[in-house]
């Protein structure tokens, strides 16, 4: 029986290669994110994932993602959460508004995890925040739906009238009226981050309505299509569009989130990683203008590289005065600049956008 | 601001587009219904069939195959269903709402590739002379085959239930199953076939969204229609004018709202995203409101296993 005997030989060969082996891949961060939709091809979770990808090449075997999507906010993120940082996760990115309240709870059970929540304002020790200053690109997408519409009027497809979402629409039109100040926009809500069906029709709705460029702060390219299909302008959001509409898009305003989750892993790996309230704009790489569309003319394109160096280098912001709100108030003065609290707590319209906004 | 006519215009052509879908799944649930078969699983093969339709559109560069293949495949996906429920005697609600989270990452993984390749889209059939006719042009001539094709099902099938004697068969299965047995009629058959006929059209309906509606594909794009139409059968207590009226007077408050909204109207937009539910629910309760006659027009046997053997 002495073939019998190789078996035990030949565990402990394996036993001991397998503890020879857990030392090196102990020191692989383990990365985890959670994502509000799914990933597809462009959109708010599409960035986030290529930002993820550059993770796994940058840091290529010293790190492993594990990502989870289409996670509905509510009870099931807090279990997603939970689970990911059950597992090992060591650094853990929560990708939308509505995971806030489950990041912190977790955050506060996993004392020895790193969290990062986007677009929320709650921070524990263990647990900060990154904020994306989109306004700035809303502002120059506006810039650029000024000098190419005929019509003067614009039209915005948006989910739910959150601060986040008014505030878009706010700077989109600030950048409109500075380059034609009689624009205006009129905004369709669809109660929906991701409905293709409906924000296509919502698209239509305010193509019937005279607009000829439509924005956007929907999660699908509907939008995009359907300005295509009728002949007028569009402006992308979250990521180029324009393969959705070649004739449509104009430009599109992009988050690029690669720098930021670079620092913060790079950080994570020295062991200088501290909770802290990022927010980062067009200065930081994070809002970039991308996808030009054939149709825009050289200068309309040197106005925006021009206002985007203003803003990287502090002399403007999209919200600064003087600003008057859609009922003739004036909300900030000439010469000063909206403080960062207002500017995230914003409930109201600004002048030029028509219509009334929804009561909560 | 364009004339009032002329966005009436638009909202009524824009309502028979936003209900096609719903008409289509409706019809097809309502058929599998009134054989005794309940199918929770019309959203996974909405999904299913819109995948793949845009695959089969992009890789053949045929409306039409593609069609023929969404149709198949929520066919194909309905026949699962039937296995279990009909031969393995499975539940039905269970079998129905796995079905449909099948559907979801089967139709998810299937379109990986496709979801940045957006179609053109069917164009609408123009009928030379008469699509231009102010109005009644674009209402009644300016629409894309699917809308015609929805409108001859929808009579079709009225007209099966009604007046074939299949379709006595059919409704004589789901109300008493076992009298029918005794009569001779083959139960499990005509319930297999029922049941593929719902998730042909089913699939039909997807092939919709994906080929005219929104010509791209996109994780879960149906968003929740299939769950709509199979409430639209319920209140519409199993009848197809209802269903019809139901799914119409649905997509058309929902375009309302939308356009009501581009044009400023100051009525939060929560109310009117409520809108078209609150509509529908009680325009098909107020008609029907006879409980007995609710309770006549549901098959006896809905949801109930059969088994002949017995």
């Amino acid at each position: 029986m002495k073939s019998l005997r190789i078996v035990p030989a030949l565990a402990a060969l394996a036993a001991a290669t397998a503890l020879a082996a857990t030392p090196a891949a102990a020191q692989e961060l383990k990365i985890g994110f959670v994502y509000v939709s799914p990933i597809g091809s462009a959109g708010w979770t599409y960035q986030h994932e290529l930002g993820r990808q550059h993770l796994e090449k940058t840091f290529a075997g010293k790190v492993k993602t594990t990502y989870v999507e289409s996670v509905p906010e509510g009870a099931d993120a807090e279990r997603v959460i939970r689970r990911l940082a059950q597992e090992g996760n060591k650094l853990v990115f929560t990708t939308s508004f509505g995971y806030m309240d489950p990041t912190v709870k977790v955050a506060r059970a996993f004392p020895n995890t790193m969290f990062e929540h986007a677009t929320g304002y709650k921070t524990e020790k263990n647990s900060g925040t990154y904020i994306i200053r989109f306004e700035e690109g809303r502002y120059l997408a506006g810039l650029v739906a000024g000098r190419m519409s005929k019509t003067g009027t614009a039209g915005y497809v948006a989910a739910f009238p959150i601060p986040e979402v008014i505030r878009g629409i706010n700077a989109f039109i600030i950048g409109m009226r500075e380059a034609n100040p009689k624009a205006k926009v009129r905004v369709v809500w669809v109660s929906s981050w991701y409905d293709p069906g409906k924000e296509r029709e919502a698209a239509e709705a305010l193509i019937a309505q005279g607009a000829d460029v439509i924005m956007q702060h929907t999660d699908s390219t509907a939008p995009v299509q359907a300005a295509e299909a009728k002949g007028v302008y569009a402006i992308g959001y979250h990521s180029d569009m324009s393969k959705f509409g070649p004739k449509a898009h104009l430009v599109a305003s992009t988050h690029n989130w690669t720098g930021y989750y670079q620092a913060v892993v790079d950080r994570a790996m020295k062991n200088q990683w501290k909770a802290e309230a990022f927010v980062g704009g067009i200065k930081e790489g994070m809002v970039v203008m991308a996808g030009w569309g054939a149709m825009v003319p050289a200068d309309v394109k040197k106005l925006v590289a021009e206002k985007e160096q203003a803003i990287k280098t502090g002399k403007f912001a999209p919200f600064q005065g003087p600003l008057k709100s859609q009922d003739g108030k004036e909300v900030v003065a000439a010469g000063k600049v909206m403080p960062d609290n207002d500017i995230a707590n914003m409930s109201y319209y600004v002048e030029g956008v028509e219509g009334q906004l929804p009561k909560k | 601001m364009i004339e009032i006519a002329e966005v009436v215009v638009v909202i009524l052509v824009a309502t028979l587009r936003a209900g096609t879908p719903l008409v289509l799944a409706a019809l097809g649930e309502l058929v599998t219904e009134k054989s005794g078969v309940l199918n929770l699983g019309v959203e996974g093969m909405m999904l299913v069939g819109a995948v793949a339709a845009i695959i089969a559109t992009l890789g053949t560069g045929s409306y039409a195959i593609g069609t023929f293949a969404g149709t198949l495949a929520g066919l194909a996906m309905a026949l699962l269903f039937g296995l279990l429920t009909l031969s393995l005697r499975a539940n039905q609600v269970a079998a129905g709402l796995a079905l449909t989270i099948f559907g979801l990452g089967l139709s998810a993984f299937l379109g990986l590739e496709y979801r940045d390749k957006p179609l053109d889209g069917l164009r609408p059939l123009a009928v030379p002379g008469l699509s231009d006719v102010p109005v009644a042009g674009p209402l009644f001539f300016g629409h894309d085959i699917f809308v015609y094709l929805s409108l001859v099902l929808f009579a079709a099938v009225a007209w099966f239930l009604a007046r074939a004697r299949g379709g006595l068969v059919l409704r004589a299965v789901g109300e008493a199953p076992e009298a029918a047995h005794a009569l001779g009629h083959k139960v499990l058959a005509v319930r297999y076939a029922a049941t593929a006929f719902g998730g042909a059209m089913a699939g039909l309906a997807g092939a919709y969204l994906t080929l005219v509606y929104t010509p791209m594909w996109a994780d879960q794009m149906t968003a929740g229609r299939g769950w709509i139409a199979l409430a639209l059968v319920v209140f519409a207590t199993w009848k197809p004018v209802r269903v019809l009226l139901g799914a119409y007077l649905f997509g058309g408050v929902t375009i309302a709202q939308l356009h009501l909204q581009a044009q400023g109207v100051a009525v939060s937009s929560h109310i009117l995203a409520m809108l078209p539910y609150v509509a529908t629910i009680l325009v098909l309760v107020l008609i029907a409101r006879d409980a007995t006659r609710i309770k006549l027009n549901a098959p006896a046997a809905l949801g109930k296993p059969f088994d002949p053997g017995r």
